[in-house]
């Protein structure tokens, strides 16, 4: 499989969020609004990108039987800088997103790329995987939560397009349920024809 | 009183699963029939608790003490492992019996985002060990509520005529929206 592939599999054919349901908690709980979901699909890339790399770099070094454990620690070393730069730079979006940025530690979307690919192939091709997984993973939650914002507050990264609350329901709980079982029913009918 | 308010909201207001979103990949995952819901239930009230015991020491005598609240992301998910991997030794020499009923729960629990989520919300909201310790089992409490309703309902959805594209994964979601809706009612009262 050639670079271009490799990068553009996490957008389509192999989307983390639409077809292999992986990391649903943060993808239920931050697409509030396009601009929240986009917040946290990013610092999941960052992390994704960077844990891949790691783990292809130090992956022969590693014991077999202590894999695990030790790429556990290299994903939380990340999400820690991801943290400490966002609690800096971003203070708004840190708060709004809250406790999901340390929970990216556990996000199965990173640590089973670690095991299923970085620690198998090399730096390059890894960083390539998890830079398209990360923004495949990123464009999903944009869009959800650009639905959610549209139908919840009739806006979209923050421009009106409707005067005042539309259907409330889509920005609260039950609502991202309920978007996102639409979303994958509609993807699962794209994919079917296509 | 304050106890019985930290519980009520713990299982009911803000329910973990259907209004925080933590633990979605179990909810989806296993609720596939009420038995299983209810040992895996279990098996999270037990490690949770265990957990958040475990990681409130490590915040308020080591981690403060030395400086070191930065680390907490790390050193919480390693207490974590560290702790169902020995829960799951003891276990299986201690009380075989029970060990076969959770056993094939444990290792999916690490990775469950319920548990470091609710040790990291006890220390962000400044409970003490006490208080803690009553949230987190609340909180799983709540937790196996929320799967042990969802399998009921999804037993029942297993024999009815739902359209092709809606089966499986969407309206598993769609009707886990609905039940949160259900669970929007009791906002407010705590």
């Amino acid at each position: 499989m050639n670079q271009i592939q490799n990068f553009t599999k996490g957008f389509f054919k192999e989307s983390p969020t639409f077809v292999l349901l992986l990391g649903m908690c943060p993808t239920l709980a931050t697409t509030t609004s396009a601009i929240n979901g986009m917040g946290m699909g990013l610092a999941t890339a960052f992390v994704l990108t960077m844990s891949n790399l790691a783990v292809s770099l130090v992956k022969d070094l590693i014991p077999d039987k202590i894999r695990i454990p030790a790429f556990v620690v290299i994903i939380a070393t990340f999400v820690t800088i991801v943290e400490l730069v966002m609690q800096a730079f971003v203070p708004g979006l840190y708060e709004a997103l809250g406790i999901f940025i340390p929970l990216i530690v556990v996000n199965c979307i990173v640590l089973g790329r670690a095991e299923a690919y970085a620690s198998s192939h090399g730096p390059w091709s890894s960083t390539v995987d998890g830079l398209g997984m990360g923004l495949g993973f990123t464009m999903a939650l944009t869009i959800l939560g650009a639905v959610r914002e549209l139908l919840g507050s009739g806006a979209i990264f923050g421009i009106h397009f409707i005067k005042g609350n539309f259907m409330l329901i889509f920005i609260l709980a039950p609502g991202a349920f309920i978007a996102l079982g639409y979303l994958i029913a509609l993807i699962n009918r794209i994919r079917k024809t296509s | 009183m304050e106890y019985f308010v930290i519980i009520v909201s713990a299982i009911f207001v803000s329910n973990i699963v259907l209004m925080q979103f933590l633990g979605i990949c179990p909810f989806l995952g296993v609720s596939k029939s009420i038995n299983t819901s209810i040992g895996m239930g279990a098996a999270v009230l037990f490690v949770m608790t265990l957990a958040t015991i475990a990681t409130w020491l490590f915040q308020y005598y080591i981690l403060n003490p030395f400086g070191l609240a930065f680390m907490q992301t790390i050193v919480f998910i390693l207490v974590i492992a560290a702790l169902v991997q020995m829960v799951e030794i003891i276990l299986k020499k201690v009380s075989p019996s029970l060990y076969q009923a959770l056993g094939v729960y444990l290792p999916l629990i690490t990775t469950n985002c319920a548990v470091l989520g609710v040790a990291i919300l006890t220390i962000q909201k400044d409970y003490n060990l006490m208080e803690g310790t009553v949230f987190a089992m609340s909180t799983a409490i709540g937790f196996t509520l929320a799967l042990v309703i969802f399998a009921g309902i999804r037993e029942h959805l297993e024999l009815m005529e739902v359209p092709k594209g809606m089966r499986g994964i969407p309206i598993a979601l769609i009707t886990a929206g609905i039940l949160a809706l259900a669970f929007m009612g009791f906002t407010g009262m705590a």
